[in-house]
């Protein structure tokens, strides 16, 4: 997955942006809809909830509106917008927990991949129920910044390039933080096992 | 353990992370692989390793429903319209309170029978809550980004 797409319409982030910056909304409009999707799976891996997701997500667009003077066209504009994104997140999450306020449920945003669902029967989803609200549990246990890695590599599927560019740290402390994160999260999941 | 000993454990945790997410080369591979064969702590990392990622591999992310697609940009649109809306509606309401107390007081101080202490004492009312008002403010924006406990969970 690369930082900068480019859809059916055939303009590049670099074009949107500079139309954006001379006060073309539309062009922004492209930009939305180009990576609405890829801002709220970033969002809801690490607030785990829908609504928060969505509403954070839309957030981090309507301020990055705002600040369109400071859009660099230059630089990859998923890159800018996840800074937005990942600080609305991190914020929301630390005042989250300030407040006590338990999120919306265990096990609402994650999922059983596809190919681990092909033979039903009901003492296996049962089973696989049990395991997923498990490691949902086990990841939000986990510090922010180890929660955001694992969500990058495991569920946005990036490569340690690509993270690396997106929060900005070089490819080697991308490989240190995933372990350590992996590290907590094998210890988190025998804890409940 | 010796520095040379942590250079290496070093080496071999990131070799790890690489060959889980297949972004290892054969030469890195081969490496890891005399890693595992001799050092028995690695191993035993190596198969935790291993668990965790065929964990992590069977789950996604729910998808939203369907239509939220269709309605995500006139949301964002609707907020960026708020968001100057707001903003001008608070400069405007921040404008006029001041000019209005501005010559609220002017007026009462210009009252010839108002006994001088009750004038002092307005003065004092409106002064004090201009204090509030901009510590209440300076809370909000400055001093609660910068709190070192901000992080300690009470």
């Amino acid at each position: 997955m690369e930082l900068a797409l480019q859809d059916g319409t055939g303009e590049s982030d670099e074009l949107l942006v500079r139309r954006v910056r001379a006060g073309d909304t539309p062009a922004f409009g492209k930009l939305v809809e180009r990576y609405m999707r890829r801002a709220y799976y970033a969002a809801l891996g690490l607030v785990g909830s829908h609504e928060d997701a969505l509403d954070l997500s839309q957030e981090a667009f309507a301020r990055a509106f705002r600040a369109r003077e400071r859009l660099d066209p230059e630089r990859p504009f998923y890159a800018w917008l996840y800074q937005i994104i990942r600080r609305l997140c991190f914020n929301f999450v630390r005042d989250r927990r300030t407040r006590r306020r338990g999120i919306e449920s265990a096990s609402s945003w994650l999922v059983q991949q596809a190919t681990a669902r092909s033979t039903d029967n009901p003492q296996k989803t049962l089973e696989r129920r049990e395991a997923r609200e498990r490691v949902t549990e086990a990841l939000e246990s986990l510090p922010d910044r180890d929660r955001e890695i694992l969500v990058l590599k495991e569920f946005e599927g990036l490569r340690y390039r690509e993270i690396a560019e997106l929060i900005g740290i070089p490819i080697g402390t991308v490989m240190s933080r995933l372990y350590s994160a992996r590290r907590r999260l094998a210890a988190a999941l025998e804890v409940k096992e | 353990m010796s520095p040379r000993d942590s250079v290496d454990t070093e080496r071999a945790r990131r070799l790890m992370m690489a060959a889980l997410d297949g972004e290892i080369s054969p030469e890195e591979r081969r490496e890891l692989d005399g890693m595992l064969e001799t050092n028995s702590e690695i191993r035993e990392e190596w198969e935790q390793m291993n668990r965790v990622k065929e964990v992590t591999s069977a789950m996604a992310l729910r998808e939203p429903p369907e239509e939220v697609w269709g309605e995500y940009w006139t949301s964002v649109y609707n907020r960026t319209e708020r968001g100057i809306g707001w903003l001008l509606l608070s400069l405007g309401s921040i404008v006029l309170l001041g000019y209005g107390a501005w010559k609220w007081i002017e007026a009462v101080f210009q009252t010839e029978d108002l006994p001088l202490l009750p004038k002092v004492a307005i003065l004092g009312v409106a002064f004090g809550l201009s204090v509030l008002v901009v510590s209440v403010i300076r809370e909000k924006l400055f001093t609660k980004k910068h709190d070192p406990y901000r992080e300690v969970q009470r």
